[in-house]
């Protein structure tokens, strides 16, 4: 791709981009959110259209006007979010659109058995019989992966696809990758982990603010560097933490059970610490804090908070108790995409200022501003749809919400996954100040660099059970990945 | 493109009467250009601009703008309530019953209708709020046991009231404003305080925008769903009423397509059937439009098949501009 160029009213979302992808390599794309990295993607998927530039495969220039063109030039991109059919079988999705058979009869039994040969080439263990929505989304990930491949893709484009699976289906799926260079397909990878780009990829390229910063071999650069080269200034601080020495117990949790996703899980946390709660996807640490907040289906168990037995049968209980909760998915379970960023942070708060048929927008609008500032979240005004921020201000906007509700206890599910490190440093940083004002913080997260720079203790669960506690001298990657993996 | 430019700066003051005429702009304009024609063309410049006109459109209007404005509380919902029509028929025959057959109060029967209207709307809200039934189905089933209802206890005829005080509320005037109309008013004031001055409001939006996000928000989704299609069914008693009390007889087909009509003006307002968004403003505009037309068309003595592809095309047009302003406005 040379030169390319994209403009939207108002704004240059590229400019003058250069980037070149070679057969059988892993290429990076690297940059904060609204660096470009999507636009430039979409661009070369046919899904916007470049005022400038041009885009060579093999040599030969090309028109990519479309998404069929895309396809014919045998690109191929995986999305962020998946786009799989739920109830169609595997196979129907792999072949949705060209689908083997005579006129209008598609041959199922063809298709199935074409698409299992495909699925036991690349070493996936997925019966191609299966309904997409039974499958777990690192397995749906595959799938979309074996599409790409069955459509013969010389160009892969893959947008995040570690941010929503656990280390060990990374692994897998480095492992396919590493299979499908070898028969020299180009796979261009966006992530913001860097731990990942040093295993995984051979080049990468950083952008920043639609511009093209520069290119380097994986090998012969560092995270240091390549960070500064993003931020265009020199992180020193990434994680920000002061450690001080915890308080009282605030909250202790026995036996917490919920049906067979919870099992007899106990903790304690401690008043100005982070508890960090690591683990495998699927280990039963947001179904923990979501039985602790009201969210189970079959609760049991007891609750103390500052030594007082509590009963938690609804989030309301929870948050009278003074606990809050900032889901996992930002999307699903947290925000309201269509409203705007006032409505988004005021919701949990909305007898402080609405009461006898009365709205007083002055308080709302001053409590929306206290914290768009303390979180220094970025948006042109209180009336911004929340939908149009980036990842990293929506997130903002979530905690600000629920520090609106002036929680002794805030749980952080999975706080910085899908976002920049600019806004990841920010908000450790505010973590690290909330602490100061006597608040504990209760932490998942399955990026283990993180658990360890953050947290004061680690509980590692596995199979709905907590299966260890690690005091902070002692947390390692090794110690976590003992515990974890059972 | 999703980024955000790198200000911080707030707007706080920011005028009511500014945002709602920006985010009405296509329908406001057609509704203008609407009037202005039907002022100033030939065949109706001197019957359309009258008082006398200017209320009648008012009152054919008004019972639509009461189905709509429970209407768009549920589609903000991210429902639909289809049984409004067949409840309007049920209430106005029971109503109209309780006098003729069994000699009561017409104050008292006229409560009967709307509590009728309250009994359908909760039943409604329950099953949406307990179960995963989709409202389509649930509202498709209370339209037919509604409208079967009617026809049953009627035998398919119209059940007769003859007195003055029971024209009342269809068809009298106070200080020569109709009657209806001043109901209209009133509820419209009502439902505009209960969506943006409360917290139920708020809620309605949170409930139709992410239902999993607002169970993590502590929000009681179940409660929120009753409390609008209980809210819907009364709307639709009243309007089932004062029917009746205009067409001086309670009559089985009454209402009939009436959801259909109250649907088009939500939707020509600029609500979005995919729920969490919307506003009454907007459907005051899209009555009003539809109401308009439909006046202006018969002025011009045009039939009433005509008036109906009219409307389609109406509808469709306004979709279609919604439509295009959002392509606008994401790309």
């Amino acid at each position: 791709m040379k030169h390319i160029s994209k403009k939207f009213p108002g704004v240059y979302a590229l400019k003058n981009i250069d980037f070149d992808l070679r057969a059988g390599e892993v290429h990076a794309l690297l940059g904060e959110n609204g660096a470009g990295k999507s636009t430039l993607i979409k661009v070369l998927g046919g899904i916007y259209h470049a005022e400038e530039g041009e885009i060579e495969i093999e040599g030969k220039p090309v028109q990519i006007n479309s998404v069929q063109d895309a396809e014919k030039n045998g690109i191929a991109i995986i999305h962020q979010e998946l786009v799989l059919v739920p109830y169609m079988n595997v196979a129907e999705n792999i072949y949705l659109g060209r689908e083997p058979g005579k006129g209008i009869v598609a041959d199922r039994a063809q298709m199935v058995k074409d698409a299992q040969k495909i699925l036991d080439e690349l070493g996936m263990d997925i019966d191609a019989k299966t309904l997409v929505k039974d499958l777990p989304i690192a397995k749906q990930q595959m799938v979309e992966i074996t599409k790409a491949v069955s459509e013969n893709s010389k160009i892969l484009v893959m947008d995040e696809p570690t941010s929503s699976i656990s280390d060990k289906e990374v692994e897998n799926l480095f492992g396919i990758m590493r299979d499908l260079t070898k028969k020299g397909v180009g796979i261009i990878y966006i992530s913001h982990k860097m731990s990942e780009l040093e295993e995984i990829c051979d080049r990468v390229t950083v952008m920043r603010d639609g511009e093209y910063v520069g290119t380097k071999v994986v090998k012969e650069t560092n995270k240091d560097e390549l960070i500064a080269m993003m931020v265009g200034r020199t992180l020193t601080n990434y994680y920000v933490r002061d450690y001080q020495e915890p308080g009282e117990e605030v909250l202790a949790v026995k036996h917490l059970t919920d049906g067979d996703r919870v099992k007899d899980v106990s903790f304690e946390v401690r008043k100005g610490e982070i508890v960090g709660f690591a683990g495998l996807v699927g280990a039963g640490r947001s179904e923990t804090m979501q039985a602790l907040f009201g969210l189970g289906r079959e609760t049991k168990g007891e609750v103390f908070i500052n030594g007082n037995k509590v009963e938690i049968k609804s989030p309301n209980d929870a948050i009278k108790h003074g606990i809050a909760l900032v889901p996992e998915s930002r999307k699903e379970q947290g925000l309201y995409l269509v409203q705007d960023v006032r409505y988004n942070t005021t919701i949990e708060v909305l007898k402080e200022f609405i009461g006898k048929l009365m709205v007083n927008e002055k308080k709302e609008a001053a409590i929306t501003q206290k914290y768009i500032d303390l979180m220094a979240t970025k948006t042109p005004s209180q009336h911004q749809v929340i939908g149009n921020l980036s990842g990293g201000n929506q997130q903002k906007v979530l905690i600000g919400r629920w520090l609106s509700t002036n929680p002794q206890i805030l749980i952080l599910d999975e706080p910085t996954r899908g976002i920049d490190v600019g806004a990841k440093s920010e908000i450790y940083s505010i973590m690290n100040d909330l602490l100061k004002t006597g608040v504990s913080i209760i932490m998942i997260s399955s990026e283990l660099p993180e658990i360890i720079n953050m947290s004061d203790r680690v509980y590692v669960m596995a199979d709905g059970r907590v299966t260890g506690c690690i005091e902070h001298e002692d947390v390692s990657q090794e110690t976590i990945m003992k515990l974890a993996a059972i | 493109m999703s980024d955000t430019k790198k200000t911080g700066s707030v707007m706080t003051s920011n005028n009511k009467g500014m945002v709602f005429l920006r985010e009405n702009a296509g329908i406001l304009v057609a509704l203008v250009i609407l009037c202005v024609f039907l002022s100033v063309f030939p065949g109706t410049s001197e019957s359309f601009p009258t008082v006398r006109n200017v209320f009648n459109v008012l009152r054919q209007i008004s019972s639509n703008l009461l189905l709509a404005c429970g209407m768009t509380m549920v589609i903000i919902l991210g429902g639909i309530d289809l049984s409004v029509g067949s409840v309007i028929a049920l209430s106005g025959v029971l109503a109209a019953g309780c006098v003729s057959r069994y000699g009561m109060a017409i104050p008292a029967a006229m409560l009967v209708g709307v509590l009728i209207g309250i009994v359908f709307g909760a039943f409604n809200g329950a099953v949406v709020a307990k179960t995963t039934i989709p409202p389509f189905i649930v509202t498709l089933a209370t339209m037919n046991i509604a409208r079967g209802l009617a026809g049953v206890y009627t035998g398919g005829s119209p059940v007769r009231v003859v007195s003055k005080e029971w024209q009342f509320l269809g068809a009298g005037y106070i200080a020569n404003i109709p009657v209806p109309v001043i109901i209209m008013v009133v509820v419209f004031i009502i439902s505009i305080l209960i969506v943006n001055r409360t917290k139920m409001g708020r809620y309605i939006y949170a409930v139709g925008g992410n239902v999993q996000a607002a169970k993590f928000s502590g929000i009681k989704v179940e409660k929120v769903k009753f409390f609008v299609y209980t809210y819907t069914g009364l709307l639709a008693g009243l309007a089932g009423i004062i029917l009746a009390s205009r067409m001086y007889s309670g009559q089985p087909t009454a209402g009939e397509g009436a959801e259909m009509d109250a649907i088009a003006a939500v939707v020509v307002g600029g609500t979005s059937m995919a729920g969490g968004s919307g506003k009454l403003g907007g459907t005051l505009i899209g009555a009003l439009i539809i109401g308009i037309l439909n006046n202006g068309l018969n002025l011009m003595n045009v039939n009433s098949f005509w008036q109906t592809v009219v409307k389609g095309v109406v509808i469709l047009l306004a979709v279609f501009l919604d439509y295009i302003r959002n392509i606008k406005k994401n790309d």
